[in-house]
């Protein structure tokens, strides 16, 4: 046993050291494996930077009151009366100034983006007071909250960047209702940077709303509280309504996104990775056709077939790691912290997201690439080791 | 094409090799084929179909509702001919999870403004007299497994009845793509009156959602349109009209730029592939120097034997590409893959010239250097080396 690894070790690290010949086709099929590393981390690297964005949004501590039945905010309303059942269910956490709930309205309104100048959906929400104490991971960055009773808007840090003139100070002008900047917030890049607030007070008759809002966002005693708080809404004869867990809720949202991106990138990296087997293979004939008289070599002074093949391979697998890495490393330094938007299928408004190379991924990257190694070195080690050694030593 | 045999033989020297290449070729250009019917479907060419009409929606948002009494005024408004409207119901079907657009459309004028849904007329007139009716797409049908006849009850938040019961349509029944678009239609679509709807509502009654006119005129649509938005500027409900294809591309474009990453990633594709071919002449003609100079002793001109190894690297690369394009195209005309998400998926006849135009030039490329190399060989040099 031991002496069989010997042997495997010393045809490999001989294969292994005749590589620089062969210089000009390893440097191809290192290519070509580093292309698909590439383009899979790539895609999903964007997946992934949208779920995070998605997922980060969610505060185990903070819950939404949907009506029943619906599974997102803007498919479902509620009334003023049974917002206020909803604030006085046990379970939500109660400040100074009354429960920590905010009933909220979202509406989408249509702005000339930064990059393109086209225009895109832009989600405003309408809040109360209570919705910055509620989520913890909002912060002012600029500027103040804005006042009651007033037509004053603060924006989402990300929201600032994606669309054309949401600065502090100016004012934007939709639907004949001036709208005044007075503030900045950043949430840890959840979704909620992708979004301009108002006065859900103010944005009711504007947007012909009523008194009617979308649903009601609460900060939870505890994580644990959520039972007692959805509990507690079921069996109230007053409302119907549905609680669902803040992080629940925006990891569903980005599903049918998330899928198909994922589907796409996926699809594309397996046939990527097929055509870059072929070629791996490809490099692997030609570097056992070129060392056919040093394999037969070898067989003749009695090497067995086995450590032929694993030489093969291991040199295949050397060629798979440096593509695997380098594809990795290009991948992360072009595309990590990217920043860009797409539409949110369910609110139908744009949402900013940076690509997200986690090491995970970078991770998959090389295991596909190793893969690749060893579908690309079997046949041809297996050529190599079945090679009729008379006529491999005969070969010129 | 009396060098083919030549040729041929001179590919097949390597059966494994050249059949891998081959292989990976057909790989690259099928993945080609798939990336374009992706950048179709997020960008929506001219249509013979929408040429005609305008998109009319609240200019702050396309969730905005507006008056019904508009539809008179664009009636008369002049350089339109037909006015339709609809509203986006938002209902659920059994399981939230059960997406698919429902609108509640004008019956009388729906469809003869999209003749591209073709609705059998006996079920059409049926529909036309059932307040409750529904007419649905074909896809959606089977999906659901529904049949004509069949009641179908819908709950909505957003539009609840006063008494809180379900909304329950019949469907009366069902369309289909026109033939001049197949496979570029949405077929998972439902369509039930507006009267009914408006009637039995109790949120924005006498309120629609968006108006689609057709012009006289498709080549003054651009006067048209700012016509209507004028017409309406400063009102309390302002409109902003623009022609069905930029609606469309600016939905679109809201998604990203996915042409751009769908070019970024077909040029690595094809650029790996690229390296492959080329590598495989590269080696292919380094083995065969003997032959070569064989070749030319016998008379063959150094441009001569440029032009052979041109012609085997193109046939290398054409004759799998245009197998993986061909393969493609017949997967892709099975249908969207992801059932009704993309809002089209097909092949259009220019990304297929494209691809083959790419191969040709593949070929050329991988080729290029070795046939420098070949035709520049000195007789005695290469009689001489021991390769």
């Amino acid at each position: 046993m031991q002496q069989s690894l010997v042997l495997i070790l010393a045809i490999t690290s001989v294969n292994l050291r005749s590589m620089p010949q062969r210089l000009g086709s390893s440097a191809v099929a290192v290519i070509g494996i580093a292309g698909v590393v590439i383009v899979f981390v790539a895609v999903l690297s964007m997946a992934q930077g949208f779920r995070t964005v998605m997922a980060s949004t969610g505060d185990p501590r903070t819950a939404i009151a949907l009506r029943a039945g619906t599974s997102s905010e803007t498919s479902s309303i509620l009334s003023r009366e049974a917002v206020q059942v909803i604030k006085d269910a046990p379970g939500i956490l109660r400040g100074p100034e009354g429960p920590l709930a905010s009933g909220e309205l979202l509406v989408v309104v249509r702005h000339a983006k930064t990059s393109t100048g086209k225009t895109a959906n832009l989600a405003m929400r309408g809040v109360e007071r209570a919705a910055f104490d509620l989520r913890d991971e909002v912060r002012i960055v600029e500027g103040r909250r804005f006042e009651t009773g007033r037509a004053e808007i603060m924006v989402g840090r990300a929201a600032a960047r994606q669309f054309r003139g949401l600065e502090v100070g100016r004012s934007v002008r939709w639907g004949g209702n001036d709208w005044h900047i007075v503030g900045m917030f950043e949430a840890e890049g959840a979704l909620a940077e992708s979004e301009v607030w108002s006065d859900v007070d103010v944005l009711q008759p504007i947007y012909r709303r009523g008194n009617l809002v979308n649903a009601v966002h609460v900060r939870l005693e505890s994580p644990g509280s959520i039972g007692v708080f959805r509990e507690a809404l079921a069996a109230d004869p007053r409302v119907d309504v549905t609680v669902v867990g803040t992080a629940d809720y925006y990891a569903q949202q980005s599903v049918t996104l998330t899928r198909l991106i994922s589907t796409v990138g996926v699809g594309i990296a397996v046939l990527m990775g097929i055509g870059a087997t072929f070629g791996a293979v490809n490099t692997m004939y030609s570097a056992v056709a070129s060392r056919t008289r040093e394999i037969a070599t070898l067989r003749a002074l009695g090497f067995g077939a086995v450590p032929v093949v694993i030489s093969v391979l291991a040199e295949s697998a050397m060629l798979a790691l440096v593509g695997g890495i380098l594809g990795g490393a290009a991948a992360w330094l072009i595309f990590d912290g990217y920043q860009t938007s797409t539409l949110n299928f369910q609110s139908f408004s744009q949402v900013a997201f940076a690509f997200a190379v986690t090491p995970s991924l970078l991770f998959q990257g090389l295991l596909g690439a190793l893969l690749m190694a060893i579908a690309g070195g079997l046949l041809p080690g297996w050529r190599a080791a079945r090679l009729p050694i008379v006529t491999a030593l005969r070969d010129v | 094409m009396r060098f083919l045999p030549l040729v041929w033989h001179s590919l097949m020297r390597r059966k494994v090799r050249t059949i891998f290449t081959a292989l990976s070729i057909v790989v690259a250009l099928v993945l080609f084929a798939g990336l374009m019917a992706i950048r179709t479907a997020f960008a929506r060419g001219v249509d013979l179909f929408g040429a005609d009409r305008l998109v009319v929606t609240h200019s702050v948002s396309l969730q905005q509702p507006l008056p019904l009494a508009y539809r008179t005024r664009l009636a008369t408004t002049p350089g339109i001919r037909e006015v339709t409207h609809r509203v986006w119901f938002r209902g659920i079907y059994q399981d939230p999870a059960n997406r698919f657009p429902q609108l509640a459309v004008d019956s009388d004028t729906w469809f003869a403004m999209y003749p591209e849904w073709v609705v059998p007329s006996d079920q059409l007139t049926t529909w036309q007299a059932d307040r409750t009716g529904a007419i649905v797409g074909r896809a959606l049908m089977d999906r659901f497994g529904w049949k004509v006849g069949d009641r179908i009850p819908m709950q909505s938040a957003l539009y609840a009845k006063p008494d809180g019961s379900a909304w329950e349509f019949t469907i009366d029944g069902v369309y289909d793509i026109a033939k001049e678009r197949a496979g570029r239609g949405q077929a998972n679509l439902f369509f039930f009156h507006y009267g009914y709807f408006n009637q039995a509502r109790t949120l924005d009654r006498d309120f629609t959602e968006v108006y689609t006119v057709r012009v006289a005129d498709p080549t003054r649509a651009v006067e048209v349109a700012e016509r209507i938005d004028a017409q309406f500027a400063n009102s309390p409900f302002e409109t902003t009209t623009s022609t069905e294809n930029a609606f469309l591309q600016s939905l679109a474009d809201q998604v990203g730029d996915v042409g751009a990453i769908v070019i970024a990633i077909a040029a690595t594709v094809i650029f790996t592939v690229l390296l492959v071919c080329g590598n495989m002449m590269a080696q292919s003609i380094r083995e065969r120097t003997g032959q070569i100079a064989v070749l030319k002793t016998l008379g063959f001109t150094d441009a001569r034997v440029l032009g052979l190894v041109l012609l085997e690297s193109s046939l290398l690369a054409v004759i799998p590409g245009a197998a993986g394009l061909g393969g493609a195209w017949l997967v892709i005309q099975q249908g969207d893959p992801t059932g009704g998400l993309l809002p089209a998926f097909y092949l259009p006849t220019r990304d297929l010239v494209l691809g083959g135009l790419l191969s040709g030039a593949l070929g050329l490329a991988a080729g290029v250097l070795p046939a420098w190399q070949a035709s520049r060989l000195q007789i005695v040099d290469a009689l001489r080396r021991q390769d």
